[in-house]
């Protein structure tokens, strides 16, 4: 026993560091795997705190390019408003009918904090719980797909950001309607991989990725990107196809958190059938 | 030592701010990333005691890791510099050791000592933080050049703070 105390004490710094190295490699295995760490991430009041601060200071540099995104997104939208013959012709909407814009919210948000140079790459985001948002909702932009919620404090937010290796989205060519699923490969922050589209589905360079609308998440036809190039996994029968990003996401300011209306109701309904 | 606390809590605010504010927004080329907070680590007393060491590289790592949202990647890094620093400083100690009170810090023992000390104890760090980050991948090569880019960079911003800091033998 008294030579296990000497030998305690000779190499006590050893053992602190394995100590410390193992609380840190407990943390590190833990918030990559369980979503429960919400208090140590940069959701937290601190940290998200000081960021506000130094993004109302950052923000000025990028005013000009912020204007052109919303008045590239006003011209989007209004691009999607009916025009008035239009009411005139279709009978108006009744229940059931309403477009499917219509079932989802966006609230608009401003970026705090961002990354693309690891290999799980967070946003944070200046809307929380108090603005409504919650864990789970998607995040687009005037440009593109940008993320998924993952934690929300009080007034922030905590997004998965698509260059995440963590991240699967399912998404579509826009021709055909083939969908597949979209991950990053850690390698360019530009490019993300669409798999698992089947080898008769006929692809070209240049045709868009969107979302598929299958996940509860995003709404249909979501731009994602293009495709750069891609070639057939000749033992699967897959195309492994390589999109450039619509969005840049190294200038990423301003986005929207998308809601879907109906989510829970959509979800208990796929609960019901799946436990049968 | 009680007289070095205020300084070095002073140095330890300044240089978190600047890695927080700036030297994190600075992402040259998607790969490099120059981690300047290492320099507190370095700066600190050679007498400092190692498991005090190793304690104060726990927490700088994980108030860098809340600001990352890598919880526990940089924390294990800092903690691994902090257990190889006093080899370190064995391997560069001066012929007849070093004198009570001394600083590892250019104006004690020049810009070469400084230099050598520094790029192998940088080196060290950042490998062990991108192959942390890599955690569960295994792209050696991309992880090494990573690793070199991103040490040289750090070395240069680590340099610039030392020629601006005081030439006396305070910090």
């Amino acid at each position: 026993m008294r030579n296990f105390i000497r030998f305690l004490l000779r190499y006590h710094l050893f053992f602190l560091f394995l100590f410390l190295e193992t609380i840190s490699f407990y943390l590190l295995v833990n918030y990559n795997h369980h979503h429960r760490q919400t208090f140590l991430n940069s959701s937290g009041r601190f940290a998200a705190g000081v960021l506000q601060i130094s993004s109302t200071f950052s923000d000025y540099f990028s005013l000009k390019r912020a204007n052109e995104e919303l008045s590239r997104e006003n011209a989007f939208l209004r691009s999607q408003l009916p025009s008035p013959e239009h009411f005139e012709a279709d009978q108006p909407f009744g229940p059931g009918q309403a477009p499917a814009t219509l079932n989802y919210l966006f609230r608009p948000a401003r970026v705090i904090n961002n990354s693309v140079n690891k290999h799980h790459n967070y946003l944070t985001i200046n809307r929380g719980e108090s603005h409504g948002i919650e864990a789970g909702m998607g995040v687009i932009s005037a440009r593109g797909l940008v993320g998924v919620v993952r934690h929300t404090s009080k007034g922030y937010a905590t997004v998965i950001s698509l260059l995440n290796t963590q991240l699967k989205i399912s998404a579509k060519l826009r021709e055909t309607d083939h969908f597949g699923s979209l991950e990053w490969d850690a390698r360019s922050y530009q490019h993300v991989l669409l798999n698992e589209i089947p080898a008769h589905a006929p692809v070209a360079v240049g045709d868009a990725v969107v979302t598929s609308g299958y996940s509860s998440i995003f709404p249909e036809n979501i731009l994602i990107g293009t495709i750069e190039d891609f070639e057939l996994n000749q033992g699967e029968g897959f195309y492994v196809i390589r999109v450039k990003l619509s969005i840049d996401f190294k200038n990423l300011t301003h986005v929207e958190v998308v809601e879907k209306i109906d989510r829970e109701e959509i979800n208990e309904l796929e609960k019901l059938t799946e436990n049968d | 030592m009680i007289n070095y606390l205020g300084r070095y809590l002073l140095s330890f605010a300044a240089i978190l701010l600047i890695q927080i504010l700036v030297l994190n927004n600075l992402n040259l080329g998607g790969y490099v990333n120059p981690w300047l907070y290492v320099l507190f680590l370095l700066i600190l007393p050679v007498e400092m005691p190692g498991w005090l060491l190793l304690v104060i590289g726990f927490f700088t790592g994980l108030l860098m890791d809340l600001f990352l949202n890598t919880i526990g990647m940089h924390t294990a890094a800092t903690v691994f510099l902090c257990f190889l620093r006093p080899s370190l400083l064995r391997i560069f100690a001066p012929r007849d050791g070093y004198e009570p009170g001394s600083l590892p810090t250019r104006a004690h023992f020049g810009l070469a000592w400084f230099m050598k000390y520094a790029s192998l104890a940088v080196v060290a760090h950042h490998l062990f933080l991108f192959f942390t980050e890599a955690f569960g991948f295994s792209k050696p090569g991309a992880t090494l050049s990573k690793t070199l880019l991103s040490s040289a960079a750090t070395l240069a911003v680590i340099l610039l703070a030392q020629l601006f800091s005081s030439q006396q033998k305070r910090i």
